[in-house]
């Protein structure tokens, strides 16, 4: 039984952890990126159209990084390998 | 908790699965080519032509002036393979508001498959353009102990291609789901309505990634080279 409590709360932890350092880093680096595009938008508006662009193919592959904290996270919450062999093991 | 399409098992017999996203592939591939097939089974020209087809033209021109921009090279080498990537992802998300249908692009199989599509036409590409020296000699370049980099990079992103899918469409059904549980009256509604968005742009970033990828697999650097060392030429595109 304490094995089960054991492996829920530091899953629990760990996702939540992973997903609060993980999406620090990507935040500031898309928030950069916007206010790079803003800037140059506002000092060339005709070139509007391709800054948006390279923003959002730019701001997806920044974001991948957040978004595999995200998928990691999730897995521990909801798909969790170790939880369900501990649950097999335990035979619920 | 139901993270993707996998886990919903129709028909099971022996190592023979029949799960949603093998179901709802079938579904989405049969909605465009039987739309597609019906609209275009009457084309006609001049200013009046139907609706459908003003639709399909519209979409196709679209498709084609965005690689235009992207890319230098004449845009219809890569349209047919591009455009589909992203009509495919493109009319998976959408259909999935449909009550009943799975996302099938929100499944890590679906987006695996088409990230090792991209996977395999960036030399399929880079050779035809530009022959079979010229494309292995990208992997030496700028010295031979570049080629482990080449070749771990190259992996690397098309698993980063197929987990963004996959994350960023899985991530708005989870939240769906989650929604349902905590506030089920409007906000999942308003939420699914930001994910038909999210659908969309995450279809145009996996295209617009495979294009990239395609043709820099796909550039000549002998004529880079050759334009650096005689300025004038550098000028010419």
């Amino acid at each position: 039984m304490e094995t089960i409590e054991l492996i829920a709360g530091i899953s629990i932890a760990v996702s939540g952890l992973t997903i609060a350092i993980g999406s620090i880093a990507p935040a500031l680096g898309e928030a950069r990126a916007l206010a790079q595009a803003l800037e140059s938008i506002a000092q060339q508006p005709d070139m509007a159209n391709t800054v948006t662009r390279t923003l959002f193919v730019g701001m997806a592959m920044v974001e991948s990084t957040a978004i595999y904290c995200l998928v990691v996270s999730l897995i521990l919450i909801f798909a969790n390998p170790f939880w369900s062999q501990v649950v097999q093991a335990v035979g619920g | 908790m139901q993270l993707t399409p996998d886990q919903v098992v129709y028909w099971q017999w022996e190592w023979w699965t029949v799960n949603a996203t093998l179901v709802f592939t079938w579904v989405t591939m049969l909605v465009l080519v039987g739309v597609s097939w019906l609209i275009t089974r009457s084309l006609e020209t001049g200013p009046d032509i139907g609706r459908g087809q003003a639709v399909l033209e519209l979409v196709v021109l679209q498709i084609r002036d965005q690689i235009d921009e992207a890319v230098p090279e004449s845009p219809e080498l890569y349209v047919p393979f591009i455009g589909t990537l992203f009509l495919f992802i493109t009319v998976s998300t959408l259909l999935g508001s449909v009550p009943g249908v799975q996302v099938v692009a929100a499944s890590l199989s679906t987006a695996a498959a088409l990230a090792a599509c991209v996977f395999a036409a960036v030399p399929m590409f880079g050779v035809a353009r530009i022959g079979l020296r010229a494309y292995l000699r990208h992997y030496v370049r700028p010295s031979p102990f570049m080629l482990p980099f080449h070749i771990i990079g190259e992996l690397s992103r098309t698993l980063a291609l197929a987990v963004r899918l996959f994350g960023n469409l899985m991530s708005g059904r989870v939240l769906v789901g989650i929604l349902l549980s905590v506030a089920p009256f409007v906000f999942p509604a308003v939420l699914e309505a930001f994910g038909l968005l999210i659908g969309v742009i995450q279809a145009y970033v996996f295209a617009v990634l495979a294009l990239v990828y395609i043709a820099s697999g796909a550039r000549s650097f002998e004529r880079l080279e050759e334009a650096d060392r005689d300025p004038v030429d550098a000028a010419l595109p």
